[in-house]
C-alpha cells in the first residue's frame, strides 16, 4: 500500500483521525498539544497519527490537503483545519456538534 | 525579514484592506519546533478574496500564496482572514 492509499485508510475508517506531533499524552509541539485538549474538552474519540514517527506520511499528507502545516484535523475524512480553526470552532460551539455528526464522540 | 516577504506575498496575492502581520518567534525560541528555524507569525488580513470562502479554504489561499515559505521560513501560522463584510460588522 503506498503512502497516500494508508492516508486514505485511515481517513475513511476513522470518523476522527488528528495528524500530530507527538501524541496525546506527550504532545511535541503546543499547537498540537492545544488541539489535543479542545478535542478531549468535546469527550471526542479519535485515532491520532504521530508524524514524527511516519516521514513519508508527514510530506505526503502536506500535499494531499494543500495544508503545509501540522496539528491537521479530519473529521468525517474531510480537513477541518489546524489549531486555529479548531479552536475557533471550539468557541463557537461547533465543534462537539460536528464530531458528534461524524460518530467521534464517547457515549 | 521574513515578516516583510509575507506582506509583500500577501499584498501581491489579495490586495488585502488590511493587513497585519505579527512576529511571535521569540516566545516561541528554544521549544521543539522552533529547531529547525522556522518562526511563528501572525496574520490578521481582510480581503474580498475570502467572501463566502470557509475557513479551511481561507488559510488554504494564504498557504498557496506564501509556497515555499511554509517549508522552512516559516514553522507557525496563526491566520485571522476575514472579508470586508466582517470585518464591518465585527466578526472576529
Amino acid at each position: 500500500m503506498n503512502v497516500n492509499e494508508r492516508i486514505k485508510e485511515q481517513l475513511e475508517n476513522n470518523p476522527v483521525v488528528l495528524y500530530m506531533k507527538g501524541t496525546p499524552d506527550f504532545p511535541q509541539c503546543g499547537f498540537s498539544g492545544q488541539t489535543v485538549q479542545v478535542l478531549n474538552a468535546c469527550g471526542a474519540k479519535y485515532m491520532h497519527v504521530n508524524i514524527f514517527e511516519d516521514p513519508e506520511l508527514r510530506e505526503a499528507l502536506k500535499i494531499y490537503s494543500n495544508w503545509p502545516t501540522y496539528p491537521q484535523l479530519y473529521v468525517g475524512g474531510e480537513l477541518v483545519g489546524g489549531c486555529d480553526i479548531v479552536t475557533d470552532l471550539y468557541q463557537k460551539g461547533e465543534l462537539k456538534a460536528m464530531l458528534s455528526a461524524a460518530g467521534g464522540v464517547e457515549n | 525579514m521574513t515578516s516583510e516577504t509575507i506582506k509583500r506575498l500577501l499584498n501581491e496575492a489579495f490586495s488585502p484592506e488590511l493587513l497585519e502581520i505579527i512576529d511571535n518567534s521569540a516566545a516561541h525560541a528554544g521549544h521543539a519546533g522552533a529547531r529547525s528555524g522556522g518562526g511563528h507569525y501572525h496574520v490578521t488580513i481582510v480581503a474580498e478574496s475570502f467572501d463566502g470562502k470557509s475557513l479551511v479554504q481561507r488559510h488554504q489561499l494564504i498557504y498557496k500564496a506564501l509556497g515555499d515559505m511554509m517549508k522552512h521560513e516559516i514553522h507557525a501560522l496563526g491566520i485571522n482572514a476575514l472579508s470586508p463584510s466582517e470585518e464591518n460588522t465585527g466578526n472576529h
